[in-house]
């Protein structure tokens, strides 16, 4: 029961989404599943934020390692969540959006979440050069490929590879810089992205397949349960 | 407490009180509360430094910034799923009287009833927070699940696979005239003839070949080795693309963050 | 700190300041080259420095350069170029701040470029901080450019749902099964913008400009091969070369990272010259970009150079 119903339950809703591509009158059911998923898809935000919740109230409770950033992240947590679900300082009322210039919510957005989240992303051009002197060799021939073409985008996405190789005449075009870069994304660059495309796409039906029929159920968790 | 941590975080605390000041002086004359309006850039460019400071080596200051950015994020995904959604979608279709307090238009139907399904799973996945009732979030994944495999399923099938299938069908020789013509106008220019001709037959085999390096259930000897092994050097030129690409694309992050620092914060530049 | 007192000897200093940075940073590559040569470790925090200062200094000490779009820009400025006035176009901000450095400026132009050409413009996205960014955009684009322009004539902000791709699967065929209001509350049925506006597929043209799930990629297999509304999209860089194969048939035209949102720019300065008074601020970036790209590369070599020479050395031992 506690694995058979959900089984036959995905069995029915991937059956019902894909018979309505192809039978029109069922398209009605299809999108009013897709609207379920879209009510259940926030009880899941909230399920992650109900889990935060709950691993750093144990930490506190246990006195864990680093006790005390738990503190800061159920603050922020409590701050961010009232002036979202309370609207606070919303200049439109109950019925604006609740990321109305001027609002609580929007301006925490703007001066703690918007530059926590860029920096943290920006520390990885650090990373990127520092692998770029450590890790990059051209140790055999895939890799001198790699770098090589590695070589000809960085180059060719900036004006300085323009600048470089602006000498050469327009029947020998393709061997500027941007012009080669543009030709390697158009064309190498492609037909590899395609392969790598056709092989995921592939795989991602093959295990849709495989999780309707039931065959694929890890998804379900612990047998034992 | 260290005397060098606390002579570290009182400097740092002189300079934020400083650099607060500087700032809302700076702004004294364009806002109306400048003092509040320096704090919040004053704070934003800490924080970025704090997270910047993990270049040095891992800190409290780090620490506290990654822990604030963790419980900001879950909360700030909660309050727009609550306000788009549940208020915006699920209430007026399940209550005239909540749809009156949130000020939503109601949206009345015979076969409203339907909408309480999502709201009981909605509950049933919460009960994954249960170590004893958690196996009730089994029906709701099950239904996600079941979704997203059905519309992936059509979807990928036609635009990853049969679309891609087809835009690989590309003619080898490209605006054909003759080989007379092809001849007498031979060029390495961009935009001519042959250079399109090569492109195309490239894309052409380099996905054949692509596709032929990923099937491993036939050992990569002779002809098919061959083909595989132009297949990686296709996958490595793609790679390689993709490793430019992601450089200029994490090298923006940072420009934009210095940016803030130096025209926000400093006032360094306009 | 006075912008003023500032600024006048940086104007005065910043040719001084490009060559002493281009020098420093020439003369640091070298020394770095010399100690690898010396098979000597270099502590990582230099390396991080010197793209700090690689990127610092032509933000300090601008450096600039004329861009040309090229086709696969080309095709999607000319579409929006094309388009008579009141076409309906719909803008998705499906992007967070981790890609906003990228994205903005390619989606503050695409939107300036909509509202000059007199289109209507539907705003809308599928990621919860897209709605805060495109606050953003709104605020500074649309009501502080275009004052005259109307919400909910001349152009509409839906918002957020939940979903991912699921708002699109109902989309396409119903917007007001999941959207029944604007982001403020105000129903569909009662804005002009959405009198000819059933689903997707009354729209002229879908621009998705983002980065990760849910993005381009789930527009063009949504809702791009289901109606034959043409689709555009400006996304990060690091995405973008994935995106390729879906070009030009299913794509009609691809803004890839900063690159890409400089050559909008310039096209756009172009066509309506008046508009570089409001800022490129993807032309500007790419002076940091050329410089750190330099860096990176020289990295590259000397990591390589010293490799190359150590290999050489433990084989004659």
């Amino acid at each position: 029961m506690k694995r058979q119903i959900p089984i036959i339950i995905t069995f029915l809703i991937g059956m019902i989404m894909i018979f309505s591509f192809f039978i029109p009158p069922l398209e009605g059911l299809e999108q009013t599943c897709s609207l379920f998923f879209d009510v259940i898809a926030v009880f899941a935000f909230f399920l992650g934020g109900g889990n935060l919740m709950r691993i750093h109230l144990n930490k506190l409770r246990r006195r864990k390692k680093d006790w005390g950033f738990s503190i800061v992240t159920l603050g922020g947590f409590f701050i961010m969540l009232a002036a979202g679900l309370l609207k606070i300082g919303n200049p439109g009322g109950i019925a604006a959006s609740p990321t109305t210039e001027g609002s609580l919510l929007q301006e925490i957005f703007t001066y703690v979440f918007l530059p926590l989240q860029s920096t943290m992303y920006a520390l990885l051009a650090f990373f990127v050069a520092s692998a770029s002197y450590r890790a990059f060799r051209a140790k055999n021939r895939e890799a001198t490929i790699l770098l090589i073409a590695a070589f000809v985008i960085l180059l060719g996405r900036t004006p300085f590879g323009m600048m470089l190789t602006a000498w050469i005449p327009e029947s020998f075009s393709v061997l500027q810089v941007p012009n080669l870069a543009i030709w390697i994304m158009n064309s190498p660059n492609l037909a590899g992205q395609r392969a790598i495309m056709i092989g995921i796409g592939l795989g991602v039906i093959s295990m849709s397949l495989r999780l309707i029929l039931g065959i694929e159920r890890t998804y379900l968790g612990d047998e034992s349960v | 407490m260290r005397r060098s941590t606390i002579i570290v975080m009182a400097a740092i605390f002189g300079l934020f009180i400083l650099t607060w000041i500087l700032r809302s002086t700076s702004l004294a004359s364009v806002q109306e509360h400048y003092l509040i309006g320096g704090f919040k850039v004053t704070f934003s460019a800490f924080l970025t430094l704090a997270i910047l400071s993990f270049l040095y080596k891992d800190n409290p200051f780090y620490k506290f910034a990654e822990h604030l950015f963790v419980g900001i994020s879950a909360a700030f995904w909660m309050s727009m799923g609550f306000w788009t959604t549940i208020v915006g979608n699920l209430i007026p279709r399940l209550s005239r009287s909540l749809s009156e307090f949130f000020q939503v238009p109601y949206q009345p139907g015979s076969y409203n009833f339907v909408y309480f399904i999502p709201v009981i799973l909605g509950i049933m996945l919460l009960m994954r927070l249960s170590s004893k009732y958690g196996w009730f979030a089994r029906w709701p994944l099950a239904f996600i699940v079941g979704t997203f495999a059905g519309l992936n399923f059509v979807r990928y099938l036609r635009s990853d696979f049969i679309e891609q299938v087809s835009a690989t069908f590309v003619p080898l020789l490209v605006n054909w005239q003759g080989v007379e013509h092809f001849f007498s106008n031979f060029s390495l220019s961009a935009s001519g003839q042959f250079v399109a001709i090569v492109g195309n037959w490239v894309i052409f085999l380099g996905v054949i070949c692509g596709i032929i390096y990923f099937f491993f259930s036939k050992e990569h000897k002779g002809a098919f080795g061959t083909a595989s092994r132009v297949g990686i050097w296709i996958l490595m030129i793609t790679f390689g693309a993709s490793f430019g690409y992601t450089v200029m694309g994490r090298i923006s992050l940072l420009v934009g963050r210095i940016t803030f620092l130096f025209r926000d914060w400093l006032g360094l530049i306009s | 700190m006075s912008d003023v007192a500032f600024r006048i000897p940086l104007v005065v200093l910043s040719d001084i300041g490009r060559v002493i940075s281009l020098m420093f940073i020439g003369a640091g590559l070298l020394w770095i080259l010399v100690r690898s040569l010396r098979a000597k470790e270099v502590d990582r925090r230099i390396v991080f420095l010197f793209i700090f200062i690689a990127v610092a200094a032509p933000i300090l000490f601008p450096i600039t350069f004329q861009e040309r779009a090229t086709l696969i820009v080309r095709r999607l400025f000319d579409k929006v170029e094309s388009l008579p006035a009141g076409s309906r176009v719909l803008l998705a901000f499906d992007f967070d701040p981790a890609m906003a450095p990228e994205v903005q400026p390619m989606a503050d132009a695409i939107s300036r470029h909509c509202l000059t050409k007199g289109h209507k413009v539907v705003f809308m996205t599928l990621w919860a901080t897209g709605q805060a960014l495109l606050t953003q955009s709104l605020e500074r684009v649309v009501k502080g450019e275009f004052p005259e322009k109307l919400d909910g004539v001349d152009y509409i902000n839906l918002g957020f749902k939940a979903g991912n791709e699921n708002v699109l699967n109902i989309i396409v065929t119903d917007f007001r099964m999941m959207f029944p209001t604007d982001v403020n509350g105000v129903p569909l049925d009662s804005t002009s913008i959405f009198d000819d506006i059933r689903s997707c597929k009354d729209l002229d043209l879908i621009i998705s400009m983002g980065g990760g799930k849910p993005g381009i990629k789930e527009w063009v297999l949504y809702v791009g091969d289901r109606v034959n509304v043409p689709l555009g999209a400006g996304v990060a860089a690091v995405v973008a070369p994935q995106l390729y194969p879906y070009y030009p048939k299913q794509l009609l035209g691809l803004l890839g990272g900063v690159k890409g949102a400089a050559e909008y720019e310039s096209e756009l300065v172009r066509q309506y010259p008046h508009l570089e008074e409001r800022g490129t601020p993807g032309l500007r970036m790419m002076g940091p970009q050329t410089l750190a790209h330099m860096v990176i590369m020289a990295f590259i070599v000397i990591g390589n150079i010293s490799y190359f020479i150590s290999r050489r050395r433990e084989r004659k031992r």
